[in-house]
């Protein structure tokens, strides 16, 4: 019988000839190694009328240190799609580097790109297949949304360690802080926001994950360090540019200190 | 058992040579140009979907002229390639001159073990940030490897077309002219195509542009017909 190609997936090219570059190869971690690799937190996606917006905070944490001030969890997939990810740090930055591949490697071989749910079932696998490793402490869980070209809409889709793929409506989130961002989104979200509004909602759900959740770094105007936020529309990704973060960041310290509220 | 003949070893690399050479010379033509905006790949090709210029990389490009599944399958080594060296060093690290290097030694090999060597011509580029940055290299259906300067024309009735490029630059500047005009001289030189609007189905044209218009690593656009009409139309 003819043998075809490993097709247009990278991965499984790579599952095939190069297994030793696939993320969580040494799949054998000592017992209580979860606590000494930096874990990220908190991602909230949100949709608004032309698209969606994810925004992830700038932190890392190693039990009970700060890791990382500066390090970024949410990634320009392609050029209709994001990614943030929540979990240990260097597993979750391999496997959102590996989709990334992922994506435009089948784009270059086809000459089309795949259809959103195609690329959400792509993610699941590539969850799926650090379940060993998620196992032993080092989950990792993304929250992935993008534009759909042929639905011509925004969606959002949230995963879990299995490899399980569900689609959200209107505004979700992930990670250490996400009980208190989830909280934040259903009081702020509107159904009617332009991106504007919806890039200031992320930034406020995300400080108020960050007043309650020491793993959470909140908008940091000592060292300048605001949230990764992209908006993505049917134009396609956009990083919102961080003057526009600091002013936003500023405005909602001013307001709560105004407030005079403590709790 | 059946006597096997004896050939001379010139003779069977004669036999061959001409033998690929025959087939390349069977396919429509394409020209690469490296322009003030970029590189310009512009290919004789009605079919909309049968690709002969591809992406490999974020300022590499591929173009081919042969059998379609020999170049289809090398097309896809190459993006392979890229992806995988890229992925495990950097995007850095990823250059044409390798990916010719490796190309020059499969086409080599396949040249001389093979029942039969591979009827192809292939150009990889690789974006410079000036026209006398840019590296085009060409390569043969024996694994022969060259770096030409400016431009690249393969298949068809090369020798013909070059003369007719070279007559259309002779009193213009290559490296100072934009993808549209490049596009025209590809279109008045490629002998089924002309060059009004109606032509641009007969085309296919892709640009690794120098300035990307969304700021993407990756430089490589393929036009759309409407796109190729517009810049057929107005050279008049």
């Amino acid at each position: 019988m003819i043998e075809l190609g490993p097709g247009p997936s990278f991965m499984e090219y790579l599952n095939r000839d190069r297994p030793d570059l696939l993320p969580g190869a040494p799949a054998q971690a000592p017992a209580g190694a979860a606590g000494q690799v930096p874990h990220g937190t908190t991602i909230v996606a949100l949709s608004y009328t032309d698209g969606i917006v994810m925004a992830g905070d700038r932190r890392a944490t190693m039990g009970n240190v700060i890791a990382s001030r500066r390090i970024e969890k949410v990634f320009e997939t392609d050029r209709f799609s994001v990614v943030g990810i929540a979990g240990a740090a260097g597993v979750a930055i391999d496997i959102a580097k590996l989709f990334r591949v992922e994506l435009e490697h089948y784009e270059k071989i086809e000459g089309t790109r795949l259809s959103l749910d195609g690329k959400a079932n792509r993610l699941a696998s590539m969850i799926r297949a650090n379940l060993a490793l998620a196992m032993q402490g080092m989950s990792v869980v993304p929250l992935f949304a993008g534009f759909d070209t042929l639905a011509e809409t925004g969606r959002i889709f949230s995963f879990d360690i299995t490899g399980g793929l569900y689609e959200e409506v209107e505004h979700h989130s992930i990670g250490s802080g996400s009980p208190y961002a989830r909280g934040a989104l259903k009081k702020l979200w509107q159904p009617d926001m332009d991106a504007t509004a919806a890039v200031r909602v992320a930034v406020e759900a995300l400080y108020d994950a960050a007043d309650d959740d020491t793993a959470t770094g909140g908008p940091d105007a000592v060292r300048q360090l605001w949230p990764v936020v992209y908006t993505v529309d049917a134009a396609g990704a956009h990083r919102v540019e961080e003057p526009i973060l600091a002013g936003m960041a500023t405005e909602i310290i001013a307001a709560r200190t105004a407030s005079g509220k403590e709790a | 058992m059946s006597a096997q003949y004896y050939v001379s070893p010139e003779q069977l690399m004669k036999d061959r040579a001409d033998f690929a050479r025959k087939g390349i010379a069977r396919g429509r033509a394409v020209i690469v140009a490296s322009c003030a905006d970029g590189i310009a790949l512009i290919a004789e090709n009605p079919s909309g979907s049968l690709h002969k210029i591809g992406e490999i990389y974020d300022r590499i490009a591929f173009a081919a002229v042969g059998k379609y599944n020999e170049f289809e399958s090398l097309r896809q080594a190459g993006v392979r390639y890229a992806d995988t060296r890229g992925y495990s060093y950097s995007r850095h690290d990823v250059t044409g001159r390798g990916l010719a290097s490796v190309y020059a030694q499969s086409l080599g090999a396949v040249f001389t073990a093979e029942a039969k060597p591979f009827e192809v011509e292939l150009a990889v580029l690789e974006l410079g940030a000036t026209p006398a940055d840019d590296t085009l290299f060409s390569l043969n259906f024996d694994g022969s490897i060259a770096e030409q300067p400016g431009y690249i024309i393969m298949g068809g009735d090369t020798p013909v077309l070059r003369e007719a490029w070279n007559g259309y630059w002779a009193d213009k500047d290559l490296a100072a002219a934009g993808t549209d005009e490049v596009i025209r001289a590809a279109a008045l030189v490629l002998p089924g195509v002309g060059v009004s609007p109606e032509d641009a189905r007969l085309l296919e044209v892709a640009v690794l542009e120098r300035v990307t218009a969304s700021g993407s690593h990756r430089h490589f656009r393929r036009l759309d017909t409407p796109t190729i009409a517009r810049f057929l139309g107005a050279g008049k």
